[in-house]
């Protein structure tokens, strides 16, 4: 029974990494470069929330409607006006840059909120759950975590799938050359990704500020854990990175029932593993969406 | 260190081949006078002064292995202290067990050559960003694992142990000269390795792989030797971050910090010269000490400089500077003189690039590849 709740939990922590996997997969998969700042933008996004939360007087629970539209322009400005440029310069430059952005972005966070780490309150959500029975209990939390990953991942993917600019996106992915000469020009569309990428990660943070404290330096394990999701998961296929996650959590569940500190290590052995065995993952697929 | 001369095609006329010109032979001279002044140090200079030389040199030693892997052969690791905790961790051990932590600092660095082996396995079927990401991965195990053992302190650490037998100053003195040494050793690895047969492949890879690999030239095990020799001499910096600091504690030691350090002095000084870490590195240093009383504002401004330098300025401070002249205190490359009509350059020039003097009826027209 302690398995079936650590398994029943894995699948619901499965949905976070999912969501912090997302936007990645997106960037990566449009721009063929990893955001080493990812976690350190969801961990921003968090310390935005405490900020409007007590200047507004908006719950916790629905400030993400303020701060995901913030993250979204601003990933649209960061990417034009900033992450474009290194783009030019090279994918080793864009390597470098985002991790100077995650250093230089952890270390203001810890400059103005301190090392302290702190959690968005939600009151009696955190604690409330379905009792299935006497072991196995589904916080409503972690399903409305589950649910928005999966809202979150099912309108990326709608997106790109359905909507003209989703349609260039993907163009843009496939063969960027091709897409300018029929009108489609990258610099927008890679703004129009980065957007994106940022609304689904500050999504995420905002989860995982409910799911568990946060403070500054916690920023670099989310980028681990996401990118270990979207490897698991198969590149470019936005439900293995859901599955991927699922494994992920299932992982942390199952190994914190070994001790915690075995929780956090075993799904990067699973990562490595996966990685050892299928560099291409589990689920591959060719393209985009 | 000395010019090295050498005619390559035999049949081509007076065609001069040189390794090295007049700027690197006085550099050779003042570098190893200048390692002798830094040996001497200690025995007239402040004891905070020699604690601060002791940061620098560990600042050098990771910026140096850093290029090395970035600059030449392009794998961007963002997992360089999962070998500078296995430094610290195989002096901790050793000394537990009775060790000299001095005599434990070889086995350090060959612990980490042996276990860059398998980890190379892993992280070389992968590229680019892959590539990054799992050395980041592989240095966050590193840590969970030392951190499962109680004997070393699990996740507080636990102090070097036989170090109190030296007195204050004689240790501060030993962990300095083994600071230096290590130092020096490292630069001149990377000095070494780039002059040989495997430096020309190196270069090669740093200036177009694809290139490199389509004449045959053996890449990967190029760059095996490469992450090897960083992954020893990231673990020999970590023996002496382990010695310097009297204890090693896992979140220090496999701090992502470390290489938050050597890419923000390698992207300062210039990637892919031995000048550009050892400037960058300097750099680094002084601000580091000049804001030490803004906290981590000193990591935000220079993680910002790194990065526009990185956009706008992809040579860093040394690759600025040596535009015009064709500096190199380190000569790794080959200089032909090629005879023919050409006008031979001002005197000042011709001086630097260590020409001989311009004869009338035979001026000199030179190519470099560095």
């Amino acid at each position: 029974m302690t398995y079936l709740n650590a398994l029943a939990q894995g699948i619901m922590l499965g949905g976070l990494f999912a969501l912090f996997a997302c936007g990645l997969s997106l960037i990566f998969g449009v721009m063929e470069v990893i955001n080493l700042a990812h976690g350190d933008v969801a961990v921003a996004a968090v310390y935005l929330a405490i900020v409007l939360i007590p200047a507004t007087h908006v719950s916790a629970i629905w400030i993400f409607v303020l701060v995901v539209p913030t993250f979204v322009v601003g990933g649209y400005l960061m990417q034009r006006y900033f992450l474009q440029r290194s783009l030019d310069s090279g994918p080793v430059t864009t390597l470098l840059v985002t991790f100077g952005l995650s250093v230089v972005l952890e270390n203001v966070l810890l400059e103005v909120f301190t090392a302290n780490s702190q959690s968005l309150q939600i009151g009696s959500l955190v604690s409330d759950s379905i009792t299935i029975s006497s072991q196995i209990f589904l916080p409503y939390l972690s399903l409305i975590i589950l649910g928005a990953a999966i809202v979150a991942l099912a309108a990326v993917h709608l997106f790109l799938a359905r909507t003209r600019t989703g349609r260039m996106v993907r163009a843009v992915a496939d063969d960027r050359e091709a897409a300018q000469l029929v009108g489609a020009g990258y610099r927008h569309l890679f703004g129009v990704a980065a957007a994106l990428a940022f609304g689904t990660v500050a999504l995420a943070g905002l989860a995982l500020g409910m799911y568990t404290s946060v403070a500054p330096s916690t920023g670099p394990s989310y980028l681990l854990y996401g990118f270990a999701a979207v490897v698991i998961g198969g590149l470019g296929s936005l439900w293995g990175t859901l599955l991927g996650g699922m494994v992920l959590g299932v992982a942390t569940t199952l190994g914190s029932l070994v001790d915690p500190d075995f929780g956090s290590m075993l799904p990067y052995l699973v990562f490595l593993a996966v990685l050892a065995v299928r560099p291409r993952g589990l689920f591959p697929k060719k393209s985009l969406a | 260190m000395t010019a090295a001369t050498g005619a390559l095609a035999p049949a081509a006329p007076a065609l001069l081949v040189t390794r090295s010109r007049r700027p690197a032979t006085w550099a050779a001279a003042v570098g190893v006078c200048g390692l002798l002044v830094l040996a001497l140090l200690p025995f007239v200079s402040a004891i905070g002064f020699i604690t601060d030389l002791v940061n620098l040199f560990i600042l050098v030693s990771l910026a140096t292995m850093w290029n090395a892997l970035a600059g030449y052969v392009g794998l961007v690791s963002v997992g360089q202290q999962l070998y500078i905790g296995a430094g610290a961790y195989l002096v901790l051990v050793l000394s537990q067990h009775g060790w000299d932590p001095f005599a434990a600092v070889p086995v350090a660095v060959v612990g980490g050559a042996v276990l860059a082996l398998p980890a190379s396995w892993l992280v070389f079927r992968l590229s680019g960003a892959y590539f990054a990401i799992a050395t980041w991965v592989l240095a966050e195990v590193g840590m969970l694992f030392v951190e499962r053992f109680g004997s070393l302190g699990g996740g507080t650490g636990a102090p070097v142990l036989g170090l109190d037998g030296f007195g204050p100053d004689a240790l501060l003195r030993y962990t300095y000269w083994l600071a230096l040494g290590v130092t020096a050793l490292v630069v001149l690895a990377v000095f070494v390795l780039l002059r040989s047969r495997l430096g020309l492949v190196l270069t090669a890879v740093r200036d177009n792989e694809t290139g490199a690999r389509s004449v045959g030239a053996p890449v990967m095990a190029s760059k095996r030797v490469v992450y090897l020799l960083a992954a020893g001499g990231c673990a020999a910096t970590g023996a002496v971050i382990a010695i310097s600091q009297l204890d090693v504690e896992p979140s220090n030691v496999f701090n992502v910090q470390w290489t938050a350090y050597m890419i923000f002095a390698v992207l300062i000084g210039g990637l892919a010269t031995i000048e550009g870490p050892l400037v960058g590195a300097v750099i680094f240093f002084v601000l580091q000490q000049e804001l030490a009383n803004y906290n981590a504002w000193y990591l935000i401004i220079l993680g910002t400089v790194a990065m526009a330098m990185a956009i706008w300025a992809r040579r860093g401070v040394w690759g600025v500077l040596t535009a015009r002249l064709s500096l190199h205190f380190f000569p790794v490359g080959y200089h032909v003189h090629i005879p023919g009509p050409t006008a031979p350059g001002d005197r000042f020039s011709r001086f630097l690039r260590g020409d001989p003097p311009v004869p009338p009826a035979d001026p000199h027209k030179e190519e470099t590849r560095a």
